[in-house]
Order: C-alpha cells, then structure tokens, then sequence
C-alpha cells in the first residue's frame, strides 16, 4: 500500500457515512462502497479509519474485504471509468479487438488502471448482464452497445474534444 | 385480514383501463443502452395532446421491464393494437405516433422481419422468438410497468400470498412446492420443497429467507431481468417462503453490476410496505417480514450460497465448510432458505394455479419452464423461457433462427463457467438438469452462448479457466493453484507452444481441482476443459501438432497476407498498420513483413479489394 498524507482525507466524510449505515461489521461492504463513491478509490487512511472505528474489524480484516471484491479500488480511477465487458456473449463477438483498439487510443498500458492524467481508468468486468447487445462498453454508468473498435474511438474522440 | 386481493385486482384493473391507449416501451438495461429512455420521452410529449387521439381519450407511456429481445431494441408494443415494432429510435416517433395511433396505419418499416421468410410481422406472438416460448416466471416481465404496485396487483400479484395467509397453513405450502418438482434454478438443481422442509425444521427464535441475485455466470440475465422487470413477483415469492419456513426477516443480495436492479427493487420494497404487503403485520395478520437489499461488490464466488451469507455478513466471500447447511446454520448462525431469484419467482405461479399446472411442464425428472440467456452467434439473442426439455435445435434455429450470417453451428456452451459444450450430436437431445449432466455440461443459471465455425474452442476453454482462476476465492489450495496451472497449460497451447503430454496433465489436474474444492466454484471449474477435450480434442491436436487454429483465432499461429494477384497497391493497407509492417509501392502489390504483423487485423477491414487474408 502507497501511503498518503492524513491531511488529505476528510475524516468526517468517512464519519458520515459510518453513522448513515450504522456501526456495525455486516455494513462494512456497504460503507466501503459509498466511501469508494466519495473519493473515487479507498484511501488507506479511510480503510485503517473504518478498522478502529467498528466493532470487531481490524484494519487488516478491512483491507481483506477490499481486496477480495473486484469492485473496490485501492488507486485513484480516472474521471471518465470505462469498463469494458469481457463476457462470453462480448468475448466471442470480439470484446478483446474493442479493448486494444481503447488501450492504443489512451495509450494505456496492461496493468495500468489509471492514465496518467487521471482522466480515464480502464478496466475489464465479467458481465453486465448486457448480452444481447454483445459486445458492450461502459463508460461512468452509460451503456455502449454493438460496440466495434471504430465506433469506440469515436466515442473516445468525442470525450476527448469536451475536455480539450 | 384487512385486505381483500379481488377488490384490489378490481381497482388496479380500473386504473389500468382509465390509462387509456397503452403504449409500453421496453426500460430494460438492453432497451435503455440503446435509448429508450429518449424514446418514452418523446412519445410523452407527443402523447401529452389528448385531442389527436382517436377512439381514445388519453394516451399512456408505460415503461416496462425487459421483453428479453434485447438484440431488437428498442421494442414498443401496443397491446391494443395488437403490434410489436423493433428497433424503435427516438426520430422514429412521431412516424408511428401520426400514422399509427392517430391513424390507424402501422409503420411497416420498424416491424420484425422474419429473417426467412422475410415478411414482417405485426404480432408479438406471431414472432418466432415468442412464439415458440412459455412463459412463467418472465410472464409479466415486459407486459407491466415494472415500477407500479398497481399494475403488478392487476396481474395478479401477491394473490398467491393473500391465498397462503388467509389458508394459514405453511406446511400445505411446502407440500404444494415439494408435488411441484420445483428445482433450483441457479444452477444446482436441487429440490426446492425439499430444502424449504430442511429449513422449517430447524425453526427456532430466527430464520432468515435470502434471495440469491448474485448472477456471476457471464453471459446470463434472467435473474436481472425478472429484478427490472416484475420486481414484486420475487418479493411476493420470498415472503411466501418466508411465511412457508418461519422466517420474519430476508435479504435480497445483488450484484453491483446490476443498478436499475437494485433501483427498482428498493422502490418495489418500499411501495409494497406502504400497501401492508411486506412489513409488519402483513395484510392485517400477525405474519411479519422485513426484507433488505444487500449489494454484492464484483465476487463471482458470492453466487455460492456459503460465501453469500459471509458477504452478507460483512466478511470477505469465502465459501464454508458443510454441514452445517445454511439449512441448520446459516446467516448469522440461524436457519436460512436460500433461493435463487428465478426459483423464488415461479413460487407465487405455482401456489397461483397448483403443483399439477406446474408438473405438467417439463419431463419426468426436471419439472415446470426454463429461462435461457440466447446468446452469441444466433440471429435472435435475447432472454427466453422455454418448457423443461426443450431441445437445443428448437432453441438454437426455432427461437433463435439459426447462425447468424449464415456460418455452421459449431458448439453451444452452456452453464457458464461451470458448465460445458454441447455439440451437433446433442441438439436433439431434450435438455434437462439429468440428460445435461450425463452429456458433461450442467443447466447452471441458464446462459447459452451459441458458437460457429469462427470461435476456437480451445480459446474458449482458456477464457473460462481464465475466469475461474480469477475469480478462485483461494481458501482451496487445488482451486487456487491448479486452475492456475491449467489456465498456464491452456496459454502455452493457444500460443502454439503446446505439448501432447500437456492434455494428460490437463485431465489429471482436473481431477485433482474437482475432488479437492470444497464449493461449487472449484468442483466444476475444470468443466469446460473436459468437456471441450472430450468434443473437440481434435482442435486442441490441431494446436499442438500442426501448430494452427482450425477458426483462424488464435493470433501466435495466424498469418496475415497479402493476396498478390488480388492487390492493387491502393497503399491503404500501408498507411493504417499501426506498426509499420507493410510496405510496397504505389499500384504494386504489398507485403506484409510477419516479423513485425502484431496481427491486429486492421489492414483486413481497410483493405477495399479483400486482397488481405487470415491463413
């Protein structure tokens, strides 16, 4: 784990949102969400935080929940998430040429989640439950279907120009 | 009781009728990727001058759950007149709203075309995909506006557990469910009444009814879209067995991925308490159930009901030793009933019209419909429920018309990552839990991926060791190491450095992950290998000794060339490799450097004359 200042994080977020789901070890995954949802990954600070804070956790039992689910981030994700479905419906209607043809227009390297200025992450998921419309890119909650690795450069100009 | 269900079906039928001219727009995850949402919109602005109308005096915009022919979207029917269109855009609108509803003259143009007989067709159930299908647990999904108690109580939902409460006897509601051969519909296919019998049995101060909505399988969505669809149908199920077992309080756990899920679920919890239909007190009786939505955070093993109840309970998703069974002791150390969604939705259906209605579907050992995610190369993807037994020919070429694009039917894969593939010489073979086991696949939750000539088997068995070794929890140590050394194998075949002794080792690993994995995950993640190996293992010879892919997939033994005599030296193909590895000149033909080809196939597509080949 990298480590950051604790000047950096507002413990009083991470306050808030153990009082809205209550104390307690069975809302840990609830709370980790939502502390994910307010500072876009979970800040080790806020991980050790919510271990001393709740009874019957432990910063390290809290940084193994995170950890296991696929869903938690432990670095920052970029502004504009992009998930792309790796599921066998997208697989075999070609998710992967759609997935290099991101990578190359990002410029993003395997194992890179974030570029570098922050402003797109990338990641592949198992499923969306989006099959029928195979192969499917996500981009912050918007669903993208019948994607080809033409029609996604598209896309990505398009975000590209409105942040220019 | 305080509540009498025919006066509210009475009210709800009114409500429905004082809609006006229905016109429902499909708001599934699928319908609203494609914009249906802009769809309804406009359809409302238009609708909102009632005096164009004819014949009626209001119009209503009624956003469903999904039609499951997600492939077509957006769909818009209009049950009154008697038409179904697809493909429905925003700009497409005020064509159907002037021509149609004001006057009466559909728009051919956004009709099915039935992709033989090339004829349009104008009813829902004229359509091939509907046609061929029987719907239970998804009758409402599509046809109700999945938000509205009202609308869900007009077709009768939450008659079942009026009928339950008022009859007051729950060991006559295990005994319905037993007779009815209800079997779980997640994948394992145990009997339903049965563990609805173990749980009652150990009743004690607390029990907990859990709803699993953790659909991991990749390529499967009925559960999704009974959750979007016809919310309250689940909760109305959950409740019947939470009365049915002694339970007064549930959870719904959903996978994150799932949001309008959720979304609507919250909504239909909420709705269905203000009306006295969950909550305490249910219908004025002394029956209590409180219910919660738990959200999963992407953990495929979380579909195992051990490892659900420990993300449930806050800990990382890691199956359990049993026994206990979640029967004895489960979430929080009380007896907990875990069903599937699709399970806890054909619940109120079969106390609705009796064990016999429901038996009288299936074959001898799997009984009532099945919901099927259509999905890959087929015409027709979509989400389909079809009698138990069903042939995979009926379903393949009837429901989903056949390959797409004209190409072979090459293999199916069934069940997901732990399932298996079926090939030509199974299509004919009436699928059930039983006869999919024997031919070494499984029903699991239902997804059908529907390969052709074009799909490398052998990819496809890595991509699924892929999954399940990523998704290993690693309380296993075979799970967690042999996946890992079977998805090694498998890279070193599809990368053409394959060896034949490498295939024994494949099979004996398996063994090995099979007999010493405690949960579902692990015993069936080498499936797909075997399988594969059993029906394919030519392809996988064909890998290692000839070093080629028969499907031309596998990149380390494809070759991209430049057809000579077909070249015109457009310099095309040149100017958008993206490494330089063409070269040639003006009106001469090119070649293409292999040492340098990443093989990205770009110079395929752009190529105008089709002079550039896969080998």
């Amino acid at each position: 784990m990298t480590t950051q200042s604790a000047s950096k994080i507002d413990f009083s977020k991470v306050d808030e949102i153990i009082q809205s789901y209550g104390a307690k070890k069975s809302n840990l995954i609830a709370i980790l969400q939502k502390v994910q949802e307010t500072f876009r990954y979970l800040p080790e600070d806020a991980m050790i935080y919510i271990g001393t804070k709740i009874d019957g956790l432990s910063p390290a039992t809290v940084y193994g929940v995170a950890t296991f689910y696929a869903q938690f981030s432990l670095e920052p994700k970029g502004k504009y998430e992009i998930k792309v479905c790796d599921g066998t419906a997208c697989h075999v209607r070609g998710s992967m040429p759609v997935l290099n043809a991101i990578k190359a227009r990002l410029n993003i390297k395997s194992g890179q989640l974030t570029t570098d200025d922050g402003l797109f992450s990338l990641e592949t998921v198992s499923c969306l439950g989006a099959c029928g419309l195979a192969p499917v890119v996500v981009i912050n909650e918007k669903v993208y279907p019948q994607m080809t690795s033409d029609a996604v450069k598209l896309i990505l100009d398009t975000i590209f120009q409105e942040e220019a | 009781m305080n509540i009498d269900i025919k006066l509210e079906q009475e009210n709800a039928k009114k409500h429905i009728e004082a809609q006006g001219l229905r016109v429902l727009v499909c708001a599934g995850t699928g319908c609203v990727a494609n914009g249906s949402l802009k769809v309804i919109e406009k359809f409302k602005n238009l609708g909102a001058d009632v005096s164009t109308l004819s014949g009626y005096d209001k119009i209503t915009i009624v956003p469903t759950g999904c039609h499951g022919f997600c492939e077509q979207g957006v769909l818009v029917i209009i049950p009154d007149k008697d038409i179904t269109y697809v493909r429905v855009k925003e700009s497409d609108v005020e064509e159907i709203f002037e021509s149609h509803i004001k006057n009466n003259t559909p728009v051919e143009r956004l009709l099915y075309t039935d992709p033989h007989t090339n004829e349009h067709v104008h009813k829902n159930e004229d359509i091939n995909f509907y046609a061929k299908q029987t719907r239970t647990a998804l009758a409402n999904c599509g046809h109700i506006n999945a938000e509205s108690l009202e609308e869900a109580i007009s077709v009768r939902g939450y008659e079942a557990l009026f009928k339950v409460l008022s009859e007051n006897n729950p060991d006559e509601v295990i005994k319905e469910i037993e007779t009815s051969g209800l079997r779980g519909r997640g994948g394992g296919g145990f009997p339903t009444g049965r563990k609805w019998r173990f749980t009652a049995a150990n009743k004690g101060e607390k029990s907990y009814v859990v709803c699993n909505g953790d659909e991991g399988d990749p390529g499967a969505f009925m559960d999704r879209s009974v959750m979007e669809g016809d919310p309250h149908k689940l909760l109305e199920g959950m409740a019947i067995a939470a009365f049915a077992i002694g339970a007064d309080e549930g959870y719904i756990y959903v996978r994150a991925e799932y949001p309008l899920a959720i979304k609507r679920l919250r909504k239909a919890i909420a709705d269905a308490e203000a009306a006295g239909y969950l909550g305490k007190n249910i219908m004025g009786t002394d029956f209590n159930f409180e219910l919660h939505i738990k959200e999963g955070a992407g953990a495929f093993v979380c579909g195992e009901e051990t490892a659900l109840i420990a993300s449930i309970e806050g800990e990382r998703g890691m199956p359990r030793c049993k026994p206990p069974f979640p029967a004895n002791k489960g979430l929080f150390g009380r007896p907990t009933l875990i069903n599937n969604v699709e399970t806890l939705a054909n619940v109120p259906v079969i106390l609705l019209n009796g064990s016999q209605w429901f038996s009288s579907f299936g074959t001898e050992t799997s009984k009532g419909t099945k919901t099927f995610a259509l999905t890959g190369e087929v015409n027709n993807t979509g989400l389909i429920e079809v009698p138990m037994g069903t042939t995979l020919r009926e379903i393949v070429f009837d429901i989903g018309g056949g390959i797409r694009g004209g190409k072979k039917f090459k293999a199916v894969q069934i069940g997901g990552p732990s399932g298996g593939c079926l090939t030509e010489e199974h299509l004919d073979m009436p699928m059930d839990y039983d006869n999919l086991t024997k031919a070494g696949a499984m029903v699991g939750s239902g997804g059908l991926v529907v390969m052709n000539e074009d799909t490398c088997i052998v990819e496809i068995a890595r991509f699924f060791m892929n999954f399940t070794q990523h998704e290993s929890c690693g309380k296993c140590v075979p799970c967690r190491e042999g996946t890992k050394q079977m998805l090694k194998i498998l890279e070193k075949i599809v990368a053409g450095k394959g060896e034949m002794e490498d295939l024994d080792i494949l099979e004996e690993l398996a063994i090995a992950v099979k007999d010493g994995s405690l949960c579902g995950l692990g015993k069936t993640a080498p499936n797909p290998v075997l399988s594969t190996l059993k029906y394919f293992r030519d392809e996988y010879i064909a890998h290692i000794k000839d070093k080629k892919c028969p499907a031309g997939v596998c990149t380390a033994m494809k070759k991209i060339v430049i057809k000579e005599d077909l070249c015109k030296g457009c310099t095309k193909c040149a100017r958008i490799c993206p490494v330089a590895a063409i070269s040639g000149t003006v009106k001469n033909p090119h070649v293409i450097d292999q040492s340098k080809c990443i093989k990205c196939e770009a110079c395929v597509s752009a190529c105008p004359f089709k002079a550039i080949v896969k080998e």
